[in-house]
């Protein structure tokens, strides 16, 4: 099998995941935008894997710990939506501006 | 060789990239889909066919446990996570927000560069796919002996993340003062 099929694939996953969690605005599906990037490069790492033939497994391995730390990544991810749901009530990520910056010309007018 | 392969793809490539296909829809539809609930089962579809895509390059372990973590407990957590923040059911308009043009081409622009640079960079490079390079025996055997430390060190870390979870949103009682 040619090398660039795995590649172009994992790219275009990632890509698409990259749109996902610039244009969604509900963090749970920011979340899944997120997952849709470690998988493309889990992907990458298998194929380059199978491709190298390394004696060590290194990539499969990585994969694995990817996907174990993905699923702490997203167990965590969702404890602070919760709490964030929970105290704000909302999951728009583009309403949570409680730590932007306040504008800096009218407080110098000020 | 090299044309000729290309002229007369094996029948692993053709699956390849009929599942690539199902995936990178399944992917797009995930991120552009108005129905919360849906985007989720669009994600099991890209996991499931990702399975697939491990299995096509012999790395079954992989493969079997992508199906296990990913498509059994991730995909539920991320379902619970959109029921507990009272996800609407129907179509809901406001799923993206307002910068979904800068999105599109921020997310054409690396992709544009980054096909360009992988298909310049591997022209040449096959897998050789004869003999299996990832079944559960031989994964395991490195697992166990190369890579020991790092994966106890991932299991603590598991256990300290999923205890952090409980933590973080875990129900505190404002009345009485205690945590």
């Amino acid at each position: 099998m040619h090398l660039v099929y795995p590649a172009v694939l994992a790219v275009l996953l990632f890509c698409v995941g990259l749109y996902g969690v610039l244009a969604r605005r509900n963090a749970v599906l920011v979340l899944m935008s997120v997952e849709l990037m470690l998988a493309a490069v889990s992907l990458n790492l298998v194929a380059f894997d199978v491709w190298l033939r390394d004696a060590t497994h290194a990539g499969q391995v990585f994969t694995l710990f990817l996907i174990a730390l993905s699923a702490a990544e997203i167990g965590i991810g969702l404890a602070i939506v919760l709490l964030v749901h929970r105290a704000r009530g909302t999951v728009a990520i583009d309403e949570l501006r409680a730590l932007r910056e306040p504008r800096a010309p009218q407080r110098e007018t000020e | 060789m090299t044309s000729r392969e290309l002229l007369s793809p094996s029948g692993q490539d053709v699956v390849f990239v009929l599942v690539g296909l199902v995936v990178l829809g399944a992917a797009v539809l995930c991120v552009t889909t108005r129905q919360l609930v849906h985007a989720a089962l669009w994600l099991v579809v890209a996991l499931g066919g990702l399975a697939v895509q491990y299995l096509l390059l012999t790395a079954e372990f992989v493969a079997w446990v992508q199906v296990l973590i990913y498509l059994g407990s991730v995909v539920v957590l991320l379902l619970f996570g959109l029921m507990l923040t009272k996800a609407p059911i129907g179509p809901s308009p406001d799923a993206d927000s307002g910068n979904r043009p800068v999105a599109l081409a921020v997310a054409l622009a690396a992709a544009a560069l980054l096909v360009t640079l992988v298909i310049d960079a591997f022209r040449t490079a096959w897998i050789d796919l004869d003999t299996p390079h990832g079944t559960a025996e031989q994964v395991g055997d490195s697992l166990f002996r190369t890579w020991v430390l790092p994966f106890e060190a991932l299991s603590v870390l598991l256990l300290a993340a999923l205890i952090g979870a409980i933590v973080v949103s875990r129900v505190r009682s404002r009345a009485g003062g205690d945590r």
